[in-house]
């Protein structure tokens, strides 16, 4: 569960005031709203990359306002992916386990279990360069969940995408979300994307925050 | 979409060459070329007639001579020893201040940036004379000098460790701004995703930040390394030059012309030109943005 309570965010000549936002636990939300409106700045102020200037951000009923983005325990995946360009694929999606400090067997098994669930396997010794965008889109989405995140955070992940990647995607999203029930807030301008994957659409107008079933 | 058929191609042709330019009319770019290959030949012959008349102007045996002179030697050993020093020492001061102002915005941040390029705009002289003054201003009974020389039992003005300070403060400035553009030209996102991964900003500086600017670490060093080989001001007026203590050898073609031997002075000369382009082919090679 991600929940915002009259939360105000301000970047430079841009403010959002009195936002207010609830996304259910192990549901699917997309959060639409057109270029400029804000979408990328809540996604940035939940992942604690932005300060907020008044309101609370919870968690799993925990406040989390004020900890650092690697004490929140989400999953990210943003808008240009911010891959490293000096590790490998298998690098990217052990990165979060070494930090963790988890065994080598641990990093082992579930290196392997990401890369055949994201079909990462043959690309493992590569680099970013060498990747076309399904493929770096996929490991952006490895290295979010290698650490078994209770949130997933998505900037506009099909953006970029030709239209068999993006079906793809679209079809692998679904299956994760199925396998994992990780509580999804996917941000796209996209009304076809929020319909082939949101259990719950909300939808960003003038600042405004409101919300519907899928 | 618009397709373009064949009948709408020469029209649109005739709409761009509104005026004189018909379909058929040659043109060239010579002129182009002999203007901008000109002018930037007249700087290149420049330094190129430059190395050549130093060649053709010290014989092979004379350089031989003047190198293995024991105050060249003792010069050489010193000039390696301090630059490679101050280069380290600049790197260490240079990767954080760049990473720093390259990445946050703070109060007081444009004063830090203005006071990191004064070394660089200062001339040489003032800021060898402005170094000499700090160590020997008197604040009560307490000067900076005499406190090294009590406490730590090293005496810096003319002396060896003044070498190393006149060369530093300023090929440590030139790290900084190389150390700056090269995290600048970074993307902070590879950090910020680094961040919500469970890492801290110093783990997302130290595994994240600093294997990306390897190369702009490279050419930091090697500018840093060029600048203090070829510092000549503040260490005249800081450390002096002293045969066999405080002689580098920029100050060795100082005392060599001083005393009228030309020869000398041309072959140290050349020493620090082979020198100067190790350094500058170690930048081509692995510093940033390498050359064809």
């Amino acid at each position: 569960m991600i929940e915002l309570q009259e939360v105000a965010i301000t970047a430079g000549t841009f403010s959002l005031h009195n936002v207010q936002l609830f996304v259910p636990r192990e549901q699917y939300t997309v959060l639409m709203g057109r270029s400029g409106e804000g979408k990328t700045t809540i996604l940035e102020a939940i992942c604690g990359l932005r300060k907020i200037s008044r309101g609370r951000i919870l968690l799993h009923d925990t406040e989390v306002t004020n900890w650092l983005p690697g004490d929140r325990q989400l999953g990210y995946v943003p808008q240009d992916l911010g891959l490293f360009p000096n590790l490998t694929v298998e690098a990217h999606l052990q990165f979060a386990m070494r930090l963790r400090r988890a065994t080598v067997a641990q990093i082992r098994d579930r290196t392997s279990e990401l890369a055949e669930l994201l079909g990462l396997t043959e690309l493992l010794g590569r680099y970013p360069r060498g990747l076309s965008g399904g493929e770096a889109q996929r490991v952006a989405l490895g290295r979010a969940l290698s650490f078994q995140p209770a949130v997933l955070l998505l900037d506009e992940p099909l953006g970029a995408l030709d239209d068999d990647s993006r079906d793809e995607l679209i079809h692998l999203l679904k299956t994760l979300h199925r396998q994992t029930r990780v509580t999804v807030l996917h941000v796209t301008h996209s009304q076809r994307e929020a319909d082939q994957l949101a259990d719950v659409i909300v939808r960003l107008h003038a600042g405004k925050l409101r919300g519907s079933d899928a | 979409m618009t397709k373009t058929t064949g009948q709408e191609a020469p029209r649109l042709a005739a709409d761009c060459n509104t005026k004189s330019t018909s379909v058929g009319s040659r043109r060239s770019d010579i002129g182009f070329f002999l203007v901008t290959g000109g002018l930037s030949a007249s700087f290149v012959v420049l330094i190129a007639l430059l190395l050549l008349a130093d060649i053709a102007f010290a014989s092979f045996g004379q350089f031989a001579n003047v190198i293995s002179k024991p105050e060249i030697l003792a010069s050489v050993r010193l000039t390696l020893l301090s630059c490679s020093a101050t280069t380290i020492m600049g790197l260490w001061v240079a990767v954080p201040l760049g990473y720093l102002l390259a990445r946050f915005r703070f109060p007081g941040r444009w004063v830090i940036d203005t006071l990191v390029d004064i070394p660089i705009v200062l001339p040489p002289l003032v800021l060898g004379l402005s170094l000499l003054i700090l160590f020997h201003l008197p604040f009560g009974h307490w000067k900076l000098e005499h406190w090294f020389s009590n406490e730590a039992g090293l005496a810096i003005t003319y002396n060896w460790p003044a070498v190393l300070l006149a060369q530093f403060t300023v090929s440590c400035a030139f790290a900084v701004r190389t150390m700056r553009v090269t995290f600048e030209q970074l993307d902070p996102r590879a950090e910020d995703v680094a961040r919500t991964l469970g890492c801290t900003r110093g783990q997302a500086f130290l595994q994240v930040a600093m294997p990306q600017s390897r190369r702009g670490m490279v050419a930091a060093a090697t500018i840093a390394w060029a600048r203090a080989l070829g510092e000549f001001g503040p260490i005249l007026v800081f450390a002096g030059v002293t045969r066999m203590r405080t002689e580098v050898l920029s100050t060795s073609v100082f005392l060599e012309l001083s005393t009228g031997q030309l020869d000398a002075a041309v072959a140290v000369s050349l020493l620090m030109v082979g020198l100067a382009m190790v350094v500058l082919l170690i930048l081509k090679v692995f510093g940033p943005g390498k050359s064809q």
